[in-house]
């Protein structure tokens, strides 16, 4: 049983125009990797152009780490677009005048979905810690119920990117018969010792932070350790050129530096504005949950260490884009995912596209990557016999 | 218009198989191979542009390179491995070769005739290195970097184990069947397309062993 609701959200909602998507809530419990069972459990989402009668032209969206269900609309909080306005909607690569786009919450999340701020039934609390640790592959199992409450048998296609990528891969293993076609982009098969390490600092700065209270904060939450969290994660989002070449050492409204440690230079504020404003959206509890999830994804390990093994099943067509300036999701961990797929001769494309923007390029105006995605999906479409 | 050499090469190929083009430029083969034999391709190429066009079309193409991304394909995984016109711009021609022998149950290959006699008359006549139509570079920035004759391909395939089903001679007046005893086109072809196979069906002929000296 489920039933569909206005979602609810931590923060107050400064943008009442804005579409708050819906909120389905199951009864059944879902069961976790971790051993545990989350009952009941809500995906908040968002939909955005029409089903056909032939339920055929859906199309899932999965959202990276700090990412929610708006992809394509302004966001009710912020007010701030889509976060992949560049990529879905009307007329854009992802055409929502052909296709149903559906774009969740995940398990763990802030925006609606249940997470750790959510109430635990059994106390009448937030969860806090006592929210059980899920995975990448628990995500997806939500993800799928609410496919299947939606009626979908198979989706068109699953694409993401960086986190989303993951789930995108997860899909393609634990639902084979589910994906027709597959676009993981700016992602891996595995968290690298590298990304788990830039997790774990974030994690620390936020568990440092005294208002963290052990998970058990209430309306304040931990800003200050939050924010230091998300300025070390963005640096990781872009490249070394990308930064030079938007602020140098270009000083902050000030001719000469201050010989203090205030923020003389103007990449130091832009971190500052990016702490500050991530604070306001985003929850510090869902930040280690989803973060943890991210750092226990090794698709191969669910298979005896053959990743080849993870797609045995799949007949999906693959199309994997990589950035030739991430260093979070570099191109190699990319490759490997295409090599995995032509051991099992699986019906594979992979783009390697030339940008300074670092990992973060796969949201941004790159024409080489809309191209390809547009390619990509009308080329689904057609297989499909979509009009 | 399909170009004619791949035209030729597409002749060679079986309905409904599964094929792998390396180099498969802007997927014209492919496209050709899938629309008129229903063929499952997939391609190898290095250009970005080529590779979006490609994926554009609806066809699936990796970015990669003949020379190191070959070895990651599994064994006889294809029925046809194809390689257009790019074995002279490989790094090391032979373990390209050796690995689409491997990965096709068919190998096919199609490179320009260095021994061809424009090219032997413009080294001699003009004492320079040859550039000629199909070979229009200097010696300084061509990409064809292993150059090589008919003969010197042959003795390549035969180090390599292979069999030679078919060979065809390009020319300006379209291609034409090698026999496996002729000496001339190594003199007058433009370019040759080899059918090879490395479990020793459908022999052309003995290619070893030749004393020719055209």
């Amino acid at each position: 049983m489920a039933q569909t609701a206005n979602p609810t959200f931590l923060r107050p909602v400064s943008e009442p125009e804005a579409d708050p998507g819906k909120a389905i809530t199951f009864s059944a419990p879902l069961a976790l990797d971790c051993g545990r069972t989350l009952s009941p459990f809500t995906i908040a989402y968002m939909t955005y152009g029409t089903l056909n009668a032939a339920r055929s032209n859906a199309i899932l969206i999965c959202h990276a780490l700090t990412g929610d269900q708006f992809a394509a609309s302004r966001h009710p909080l912020t007010g701030k677009p889509g976060w992949w306005d560049i990529m879905v909607g009307p007329g854009k690569p992802i055409d929502t005048n052909r296709f149903f786009v559906i774009c969740t919450n995940v398990i763990g999340g802030c925006m609606g979905s249940t997470g750790p701020a959510s109430i635990n039934p059994a106390t009448g609390k937030s969860y806090g810690l006592d929210f059980p640790v899920v995975t990448i592959r628990d995500m997806v199992r939500a993800q799928a119920a609410l496919i299947d409450a939606l009626g979908i048998e198979k989706l068109l296609s699953v694409t993401g990117g960086s986190m989303g990528g993951m789930q995108v891969l997860q899909w393609a293993a634990s639902y084979p018969e589910r994906v027709a076609n597959a676009m993981p982009i700016a992602t891996a098969a595995r968290h690298s010792a590298q990304n788990i390490a830039f997790h774990e600092v974030g994690r620390q700065a936020i568990m440092a932070d005294p208002d963290w209270k052990g998970g058990a904060y209430d309306a304040a939450q931990p800003g200050k350790g939050l924010a230091v969290a998300r300025m070390a994660a963005h640096i990781t989002y872009l490249s070394e050129a990308a930064l030079q070449r938007k602020f140098g050492r270009e000083l902050q409204d000030r001719d000469q530096i201050s010989f203090g440690f205030g923020q003389d230079f103007q990449v130091e504020s832009y971190l500052h504005h990016q702490g500050m404003t991530f604070v306001d959206r985003f929850d510090a509890n869902s930040y280690l949950y989803i973060t943890r999830a991210m750092d226990y994804f090794d698709l191969a390990g669910d298979y005896g260490g053959v990743l080849a093994d993870a797609f045995r099943n799949t007949k999906a067509r693959f199309c994997l884009i990589s950035f030739t300036s991430d260093w979070l999701f570099p191109t190699p961990e990319n490759k490997r995912i295409a090599h995995a797929l032509n051991a099992t001769a699986a019906n594979v494309s992979f783009v390697e596209i030339e940008s300074d923007k670092g990992h973060d390029a796969f949201l941004l105006d790159e024409p080489e990557m809309l191209g390809t995605v547009r390619g990509f999906m009308n080329a689904a479409a057609t297989a499909s016999g979509i009009r | 218009m399909l170009r004619p050499d791949l035209a030729a090469i597409a002749e060679m190929i079986e309905p409904n198989t599964r094929v792998l083009d390396v180099g498969c430029g802007d997927g014209a083969l492919l496209e050709h191979l899938k629309q008129t034999r229903g063929v499952d391709g997939r391609g190898i190429e290095l250009s970005q542009q080529n590779v979006n066009q490609c994926v554009a079309r609806g066809l699936p193409v990796l970015q990669g390179d003949a020379d190191t991304d070959l070895a990651d394909y599994p064994s006889q995984a294809f029925d046809v491995a194809i390689l257009s016109q790019t074995i002279q711009a490989t790094r090391a021609p032979a373990k390209v070769l050796e690995n689409l022998l491997r990965i096709g149950r068919h190998t096919i290959v199609s490179f320009p005739n260095f021994g061809h006699w424009r090219v032997r008359l413009s080294l001699l006549a003009k004492g320079r290195m040859p550039r000629t139509h199909a070979l229009d570079y200097a010696w300084y920035d061509t990409p064809n970097i292993h150059l090589c004759t008919i003969r010197d391909f042959m003795q390549m395939a035969t180090q390599a184990g292979a069999t030679i089903e078919k060979a065809l001679a390009l020319g300006a007046n379209g291609t034409k069947l090698i026999q496996a005893d002729a000496f001339g086109p190594n003199l007058m072809a433009e370019g040759a397309i080899f059918l090879m196979n490395r479990r020793g069906g459908g022999a052309w002929g003995p290619i070893a062993g030749r004393a020719g000296s055209s």
